[in-house]
């Protein structure tokens, strides 16, 4: 049920950003969600694409300072009160949230989300009949 | 192994004995040889027989990198032009050059020092030594391989640069010594581990660093990194080239050549000398050579000086590792800050490899600002961005500490500061100032 995501350090410098879809474009390797974190001087990017194993060496060769983080990805309806029923889960399980990033896809809505122990919530979601998508369902929708 | 025992394991008095009578000699050869000499000496009010014991020396003119380039190309030899050999010239960044003479006898001298250098690591010759210095005007390249050539070792002139081929070479002709500058020998290492050789198939074990200033830090990075024993080789063009002074085996000091070199320490401000132990200026006579001696050359080096013997043996004064040139402090809203105690620093943060970069600019405010880019190690990158600028803030306080002023750090990507196949270029200083 964990997702794995990339997360590249990025100075703040102009094109950087374009020259990583460029490279993973090339190489047919297609992004399903990413969100930049930033500062001043430097973000992260943060990415999930298909074919991580790949994209990891491919941007590791171009000298991209890049790491795997687990991840999980939770489903529901694209309706008032649908993420509260999950943080709610989330809150009563003590568990805390690094970051996350969610984006709707008509009726239903998907959340990525960082936990400090993503196996430990991943079990306690699926325990109270929340839908995780795997890997490949993300890449298909 | 001790090269030249007699010269290296003298006792003092008779070292100091055998000084006074070189220098003796050399200041009679400028005073008749050579007219800029001869006026400083002059100017001065007096003769060489003024000059009766080495303790003599402080009575004699300094000469400056100024000194040499009033009298380029030429005009400090003092031996005719049929009797040079060979030229070499200093790695100068602006206008002309400083040029130096060299006779046969300085030569001799030259492979006599650099054979004590090398066998003062334990290269002898069963060793295969690849020399990735410059060679060409520089007296890194030729410097070193005559040495080699000297004591029998083998020598692979490859010169720096080509990286690829020198990895390959390397592991092909089974080099056991490396002797390059310390900034290439860190880029080599880099290659090393990114190249299809297992460091397992390698025979290296010996590193020749020097033709810059390098730190403790440094030292133990590129000792890990490559998996040798890392010796500094001190040399200056202007006195003879790589060979002026060496490490041993102790890692514990500089030792100085000095029945050919003698050393002193005086303050950079007054030309004082300054008493044993003091950190300052280091000023070097040359009292062998025949093409261009120097007498009291300022390096512009700052160390000090330590007279005792050594585990080694060696009674050959020592001199610490160099802590900058003059000319490479910066006046940073007032602070003195050397590049070599950013370096140390640096080197001491295991999240961080050992690249930087300082930049020095001035606002039109007239107030300094005060950059230092790093390099994370990509293992230490991390995910969640409260980490990453706590790792930023931690550096940033540590140099601090140690420099007495902020820097404004940066965290840049990886081998994104340029890596040098020469002497590294860590500062830019873009403020005009006079």
């Amino acid at each position: 049920m964990l997702i794995k995501q990339l997360s590249i350090f990025l100075e703040n410098k102009k094109g950087r950003f374009n020259e990583i879809t460029e490279t993973l474009g090339k190489e047919n390797i297609n992004m399903t969600a990413f969100t930049v974190s930033e500062n001043s001087d430097f973000g992260i990017l943060r990415l999930i694409v298909s074919k991580p194993e790949n994209a990891l060496k491919l941007l590791k060769k171009n000298n991209y300072a890049v790491n795997v983080t687990n991840v999980i990805c939770v489903q529901m309806p694209n309706t008032p009160g649908a993420l509260a029923k999950i943080m709610n889960v989330i809150n009563k399980a003590e568990i805390s949230i690094e970051y996350m990033y969610a984006f709707s896809t008509g009726k239903t809505a998907l959340c990525i989300i960082r936990p400090d122990n993503p196996e430990k919530t991943a079990e306690i979601l699926q325990e109270n009949k929340i839908v995780l998508l795997t890997e490949n369902e993300l890449f298909d929708i | 192994m001790i090269w030249n025992e007699n010269a290296e394991c003298m006792s003092r008095d008779k070292m100091r004995e055998l000084q006074g009578i070189r220098l003796k000699r050399t200041v009679e050869k400028v005073y008749q040889n050579c007219v800029p000499y001869r006026q400083q000496m002059t100017e001065k009010g007096i003769t060489p027989n003024d000059i009766k014991s080495i303790e003599d020396i402080a009575k004699l003119p300094f000469t400056s990198k100024k000194d040499l380039r009033d009298n380029y190309p030429f005009g400090l030899l003092c031996c005719q032009m049929s009797n040079v050999v060979r030229i070499h010239a200093s790695s100068g960044t602006t206008g002309k050059p400083i040029v130096v003479g060299y006779t046969r006898n300085d030569l001799n001298i030259w492979n006599e020092v650099g054979a004590r250098c090398f066998s003062a690591y334990g290269i002898n010759r069963n060793d295969t030594v690849q020399v990735s210095y410059g060679y060409g005007l520089f007296t890194g390249g030729l410097g070193a391989h005559s040495a080699v050539e000297t004591f029998g070792g083998t020598v692979i002139p490859i010169s720096s640069g080509n990286t690829e081929k020198q990895i390959m070479l390397m592991h092909d002709l089974k080099t056991t010594a490396l002797a390059c500058t310390p900034s290439y020998a860190l880029y080599l290492a880099e290659a090393l581990e990114q190249s299809p050789y297992n460091r397992k198939e390698f025979k290296l074990k010996t590193g020749v660093f020097g033709a810059e200033p390098w730190t403790e830090g440094m030292r133990k990075e590129l000792e890990d990194k490559l998996q040798i024993k890392a010796y500094d080789i001190y040399g200056l063009t202007e006195i003879i080239g790589p060979g002026v002074g060496h490490e041993c085996r102790c890692q514990n000091g500089t030792h100085i050549c000095e029945d050919h070199f003698y050393p002193e320490i005086v303050d950079p401000e007054t030309g004082n000398p300054l008493p044993e132990g003091q950190t300052g200026e280091l000023v070097f006579s040359t009292i062998t050579k025949s093409g261009m001696p120097l007498l009291r050359f300022r390096t512009r080096d700052l160390t000090k000086l330590n007279y005792k013997k050594c585990d080694c043996g060696r009674t050959s004064v020592r001199m610490e590792k160099i802590l900058g040139r003059c000319d490479d402090m910066l006046i940073i809203r007032g602070v003195n800050v050397f590049p070599s105690q950013i370096e140390t620093v640096i080197c001491e943060i295991p999240e961080l490899e050992p690249h930087y970069l300082i930049t020095v600019d001035r606002e039109t405010n007239n107030l300094d600002t005060f950059e230092v880019k790093v390099e994370v190690k990509e293992n230490h990158y991390c995910d969640e961005m409260g980490k990453m600028l706590e790792l930023k803030k931690h550096i940033a306080h540590k140099l601090q500490n140690v420099l007495g002023i902020l820097p404004n750090l940066k965290l840049v990507e990886p081998k994104s500061i340029q890596r040098s196949q020469g002497k590294a270029k860590r500062v830019v200083d873009n403020r005009k100032l006079k």
